[in-house]
């Protein structure tokens, strides 16, 4: 049994416990016992009934912590006493966790961490390291999430529109820990097109698959960032590019557009261009009119000044961009981009290096400093 | 969620607002009431999943750079008379940037002679994200 597939099942074994009348956190905490024994002794003596295991091994968990506390011997008593329900019904229970976790009471940062726990399967120490935050505090943001929570009925209607925003800043958190964040919100998003069948789920799906596809190629061995038009379009892997497009295919057809999907699609039309100079700007362009009638977003009007500037010159860029909030991220990238392509050296140099100057990531601080130091270099001659 | 680092400085900064003893002239109970006031001020944060770490560093520094090829690193200093001195600095993991001034806001409270607050400056940094981008 490999790992993720071992975290495939806490969900269902939770929903499990807390049908059998456990309350939320302390089924959650039972399973996540349950799971670190796994993790320690599967490797040398794997079950041969992995879910049942996890069921058995965590209701034991759960029925100890509750015999600690006196209070709930009644209770221990009447729940003991029901039978194990059908799996047909793990699909339901998984669902609702993850409208649980992603309840809009949370905060996105609680959010994030009891998604990756009691759906995602990970242990507080992996989720600690992944957000590069202490084990304890990050147990301590997990049980807090958990109180939080805790008057909210399982069974109450859930929003798709968290859970999706949750995954996706799961996504954008890349790669630093052991645990690949960016792969986990692909395998959760899997799961909840799997149980919804919603477009903006898929839509969300082949996003992530589209934007992966290209990893490899978005970075140099020292680390350094490679803009998309620079990079080595043979380093994309192909299959994941088929995947997104094909899910992403399938969920327009149906006609409900949503942000996500729109934003696929922009990804797919570059994934498409064999070369930088085949993509099709003009309809990049349009899919951005799409998405700023969607979402009204200034970041995306920022990103969508590029695209115009692609598709109809650079000054018509920048005539689009100088409709933004010039304090929005990425504004000052955009305008030194569209400058140096209108040939304005000296500005782009400049707005390059304030770009650099606002930078909130190292990489992207790096490439901006390289980007104004390029074109210093050009100006000197 | 975002990394903020508290700085604080023995010196430099913004002129003090209280004009407060060093903290070797408070009274034992002073000094005792403000160090467990830091250590409860940690603690709260490791409840609310917002504590990374705090260090607090020796007062006195060494300059040192590179010497040159073949030769040992060259040091300066200590001066007893730097205009910016750290003291030390917490940093916190939170929500948004108006969460990290008022985490800091409540950390320069922290009660001094007579048990009133400090009024201390602290300089409130962003870190910068170090993940690999997933998009671009």
């Amino acid at each position: 049994v490999n790992e993720s597939l071992l975290r495939d099942l806490i969900p269902a074994v939770t929903g499990v416990l807390v049908r059998r009348g456990a309350d939320f956190g302390t089924a959650e905490d039972a399973v996540q016992e349950a799971l670190l024994r796994a993790l320690a002794t599967w490797p040398r003596d794997p079950p041969a009934d992995p879910k049942g295991w996890l069921v058995t091994v965590a209701w034991r968990k759960f029925v100890d912590a509750a015999r600690s506390e006196s209070a709930r011997q009644a209770r221990e008593a009447r729940v003991e006493a029901e039978p194990p329900p059908g799996s047909a019904e793990d699909a339901d229970d998984t669902l609702r966790l993850y409208f649980l976790c992603a309840h809009p009471s949370l905060s996105p940062a609680s959010a994030v961490a009891l998604t990756l726990r009691a759906v995602g399967g990970l242990t507080t120490r992996q989720i600690a390291e992944a957000y590069l935050v202490p084990e304890a505090t990050m147990a301590q943001r997990i049980s807090r999430a958990k109180r939080t929570v805790a008057a909210v009925r399982l069974d109450e209607p859930g929003d798709l529109v968290t859970v999706l925003h949750v995954l996706y800043l799961v996504f954008n958190e890349g790669y630093s820990g052991e645990v690949d964040l960016a792969d986990e919100a692909i395998r959760l998003t899997r799961q909840v097109v799997a149980m919804t069948d919603a477009e903006e789920a898929s839509g969300l799906l082949a996003l992530m698959l589209l934007h992966r596809a290209r990893r490899a190629a978005r970075t140099t061995a020292e680390g350094a960032l490679v803009p998309l038009a620079e990079q080595d379009r043979s380093r994309w892997d192909t299959g994941l590019i088929t995947e997104g497009v094909a899910v992403l295919q399938a969920a327009l057809a149906r006609d409900r557009l949503g942000e996500y999907q729109v934003q696929a699609a922009i990804a797919a039309l570059h994934a498409d261009a064999p070369t930088v100079d085949e993509t099709d700007w003009v309809q990049i362009a349009e899919w951005y009119d799409e998405l700023v009638r969607l979402t009204d977003n200034p970041v995306v009007r920022v990103n969508r000044a590029v695209a115009v500037g692609e598709a109809d010159g650079p000054q018509a860029g920048l005539a689009a961009l100088a409709e933004v909030d010039p304090s929005v991220a990425r504004y000052a990238a955009v305008e030194a981009y569209l400058r140096e392509r209108a040939g304005e050296l000296a500005v782009a140099a400049q707005r390059y290096a304030d770009a650099a100057h606002a930078a909130t990531n190292r990489a992207e601080r790096d490439h901006l400093t390289r980007q104004a130091a390029r074109l210093h270099a050009a100006m000197r001659g | 969620m975002a990394k903020y680092l508290l700085l604080k400085h023995y010196r430099g900064g913004p002129a003090p607002v209280a004009d407060i003893d060093p903290m070797d002239h408070w009274t034992p109970e002073e000094v005792d009431a403000h160090i467990r006031w830091m250590g409860d001020f940690a603690e709260r944060l490791r409840e609310t999943g917002e504590f990374v770490s705090d260090q607090a560093l020796s007062p006195e520094g060494t300059f040192v750079r590179y010497g040159g090829e073949g030769r040992p690193p060259v040091t300066d200093g200590p001066f007893a008379e730097t205009k910016d001195l750290i003291a030390g600095w917490l940093i916190i993991d939170v929500d948004t940037y108006e969460r990290a001034v008022e985490v800091a806001g409540a950390y320069s409270a922290a009660p001094g002679p007579g048990g009133k607050p400090i009024y201390e400056w602290l300089e409130l940094r962003p870190f910068m994200t170090d993940t690999s981008p997933t998009t671009e």
